[in-house]
């Protein structure tokens, strides 16, 4: 029987890696790979919440979750493309626009 | 029909004045006098109605044209009382107004501003009838003072000329004298009587104290005497000369210097009640009669003899008030102002005939070459002169008989006196004009003319009243003038002395004025050398008549001079002292202002701009935070929520 705590710690590391991933990593492909390392940190542990407290709502949401991911990446990945064609570049440090 | 008409008096000569007045420039001359004097013809014929309803139903009219001030107590409108006496009045102004106007547009003819000239006249027609036809003491007071602003406008109407704007200045500041004391008299009448109307004063004069009445009388009196130029106050009356003849006619001779008269006839109720005011008029009248009649004796200037004349005829007028003869007052004013106009205008026609030419000296046997000016300046002497039947002597000889017959045997005299020498100067001045040898310089003589019809047919008018109007007043103290005024004036002079004593005042009288006639004829045409001996004789008198007993001399002395260094030491006090403080408190006011613009700059300024500046580098350094790249927000976020976390940490530790 693996512990809690274990799943809690797997979660962990991963959310800190992809915390780093979007902070630190310049290409927006990267980081939009990193939102989605995040996004199933959390998953892991609705997952393990679920099982441990015997409760279904966790795996439910965990599934919403999958499916906001995958529309999130959808439309990430057309603004890469859209942003692309105007800057012939994936670097975030040139996409300064939201000051604005 | 009556009272429209009645309101329609004053403002057919109105129109005149707004429509040349304003408009006189855009059309021509002929335009314009025709306005003026078909404006006082149409006054004349309203005139004209009203005084027949007024003869044939015997009351008074009073109507009010215009609700004007009221408030409390006090109620004063713009209404017009037309009684007998201001139907006389009335008819003389129109009539003799309109026949001036139309004679001016011959005299006048050519001049610069004709246009002026007439409005100047019509504005004193409206102001003239204001004054006559008011029915309060305000209404009275206007028309007083605005026949005073037109003398004084008409007066300098030759404004570029010194003389003219002096004279002009003087007879408007001398009248001031006047006018402070006819506004005294006003505001006593209003304390006690709390009404200015005269149909509610007059039925309740009695009630006042005998003290009262003298003084409301005095004050009355000293306006009278300012505008009818009496003594102390005539002086300004001859200098008016300076103004164009029909002015003299109209305003300095035939109507605004006899509302004095006017005035002390119609407040003759108050008069009535102060003996010692009486006797004062009759005094001042008595002299004035006098004094103005030796001062013309000796006078140059065709003009300034009549206006002597003038003085003195006002003169028997105010004697006339002063023994209680009224009627006989107003009789007079009516008939001279027939022939003092007649007078003036034949005067100017001569003046016209000699080019501007007014000295005496330089005149002489025109009778032949301007005949009709010479008759009907002969037919003006001759009823100034007081020669049976002609219109002045009526009216002189009736002052002239109540006086004798109220025992005032003092100023019989010196109205006596006065005639005598009326008739002497005047026929004085007829010889010295038309009669004898010519003293005309040639080049004068080349241009003598008789005036044009326009100007020699109102003085027939004029001529023709001055023959008959006198029978207005026959027989003596019973005529048809005399029962007419008795609602107003009372019945004066009802007392039995016998035909005889009359008939015999009346032969007195007339020999008196022959006589005139018989030494002025004896001295310029039969003995011409006479008078210049009888002047080497008496240099004395004659250099003090010549120089109008020095009257002028002395108020310039005693009065104009005083007053004039206490103006200069006033304009001293003022441009020093007072001058002074104000430029202090505006130093003050100056260093004060700089104070604070100190103030505003350095330290008001100073704290905003330091809140400013402050704001200013803090939002500088604060503003790199909005990079505007996605991963610094993150970043921001992450420290944000780690923050969070150790304050919960904190939190719940404690």
């Amino acid at each position: 029987m693996v512990p809690l705590s274990a799943y809690i710690a797997v979660s962990a590391v991963l959310f800190i890696t992809g915390l780093l991933g979007v902070l630190i990593r310049r290409n927006f492909i990267i980081v939009l790979m990193s939102v989605e390392i995040m996004l199933n940190a959390a998953n892991i542990n609705l997952v393990a919440f679920s099982y441990y407290l015997e409760s279904m709502a966790g795996q439910l949401v965990a599934l919403f979750v999958i499916a906001i991911a995958a529309g999130e990446a959808a439309i990430g990945l057309a603004i890469i493309i859209v942003v692309f064609r105007g800057k012939i570049s994936t670097n975030v440090d040139e996409m300064n626009l939201l000051k604005w | 029909m009556t009272d429209l008409l009645i309101k329609l008096v004053p403002v057919f000569p109105l129109l005149a004045v707004i429509l040349n007045g304003l408009a006189g420039r855009r059309y021509s001359h002929e335009v314009a006098h025709r306005l003026a004097w078909g404006s006082v013809g149409l006054s004349f014929l309203c005139t004209i109605v009203v005084f027949v309803d007024i003869i044939r139903t015997g009351t008074p009219h009073e109507v009010i044209a215009y609700q004007w001030i009221f408030g409390g107590d006090l109620t004063i409108n713009l209404a017009y009382l037309v009684d007998p006496l201001t139907c006389i009045m009335l008819l003389v102004i129109t009539g003799v107004g309109f026949l001036i106007h139309v004679y001016s547009v011959g005299y006048m003819h050519g001049e610069d501003g004709f246009t002026r000239f007439f409005t100047y006249m019509n504005l004193f027609m409206v102001s003239m009838l204001l004054l006559v036809m008011g029915n309060n003491y305000v209404v009275l007071f206007i028309g007083w003072e605005g026949v005073g602003l037109c003398s004084y406008l008409l007066i300098g109407y030759y404004y570029d000329k010194i003389s003219a704007a002096k004279a002009a200045s003087k007879a408007f500041v001398v009248n001031r004298i006047g006018d402070a004391g006819f506004l005294l008299a006003i505001f006593l009448i209003f304390i006690n009587f709390k009404t200015l109307d005269y149909t509610n004063i007059f039925p309740q004069v009695s009630q006042l104290s005998p003290d009262m009445a003298t003084a409301i009388a005095l004050c009355l009196l000293v306006g009278a005497v300012g505008k009818s130029a009496q003594i102390p106050l005539y002086t300004w009356l001859p200098d008016a000369m300076e103004g164009p003849t029909p002015v003299s006619a109209l305003i300095h001779a035939a109507t605004m210097v006899t509302a004095g008269v006017y005035m002390i006839v119609r407040n003759h109720a108050i008069f009535d009640l102060s003996p010692t005011a009486m006797t004062i008029v009759g005094i001042i009248g008595g002299l004035t009669a006098l004094f103005a009649a030796t001062i013309g004796l000796v006078q140059t200037d065709i003009k300034r003899v009549l206006a002597y004349s003038t003085v003195s005829q006002l003169g028997y007028m105010f004697l006339g008030c002063g023994i209680g003869a009224y009627t006989a007052a107003i009789f007079h004013l009516m008939t001279h102002a027939f022939f003092k106009a007649l007078l003036f205008l034949s005067a100017g026609s001569v003046i016209h005939a000699l080019s501007g030419e007014q000295d005496i000296r330089k005149m002489g046997g025109l009778s032949s070459k301007i005949p009709w000016t010479y008759r009907l300046f002969l037919i003006g002497t001759v009823a100034i002169a007081g020669i049976p039947p002609l219109a002045g002597f009526w009216s002189k000889d009736e002052i002239l008989a109540h006086a004798f017959t109220h025992h005032h045997y003092l100023l019989y005299g010196m109205a006596a006196l006065g005639a005598f020498l009326t008739a002497f100067y005047m026929f004085r001045l007829t010889y010295l004009t038309f009669y004898g040898t010519s003293r005309i310089d040639h080049h004068t003589e080349e241009h003598v003319h008789e005036s044009p019809m326009v100007m020699v047919g109102p003085l027939m008018a004029l001529g023709v009243l001055s023959i008959v109007g006198g029978f207005l007043g026959f027989p003596p103290e019973h005529g048809w003038l005399h029962q007419f005024l008795a609602p107003v004036v009372g019945p004066g002079g009802e007392h039995d002395v016998g035909t005889g004593l009359v008939l015999t005042l009346m032969m007195i009288a007339t020999g008196i004025a022959l006589l005139g006639w018989g030494l002025a004829h004896y001295f310029y045409s039969v003995n011409p050398s006479a008078p210049e001996r009888l002047a080497a004789k008496f240099q004395a008198v004659y250099t003090a008549l010549l120089n109008k007993y020095y009257v002028d001399e002395l108020y310039d002395l005693l009065l104009v001079e005083p007053i004039k260094k206490w103006g200069l030491l006033l304009d001293w006090f003022d441009r020093t002292v007072i001058d002074g403080l104000v430029r202090a408190v505006a130093r003050m006011a100056e260093l004060g202002a700089a104070g604070s613009t100190w103030m505003e700059k350095y330290v008001i300024y100073g704290g905003l701009n330091v809140i400013g500046y402050g704001n200013h580098l803090v939002s500088r350094q604060w503003r790199q935070l909005q990079s505007g790249m996605v991963h610094h927000y993150a970043a921001i976020i992450v420290a944000g929520l780690f923050l969070l976390a150790v304050v919960i940490q904190l939190i719940m530790q404690l």
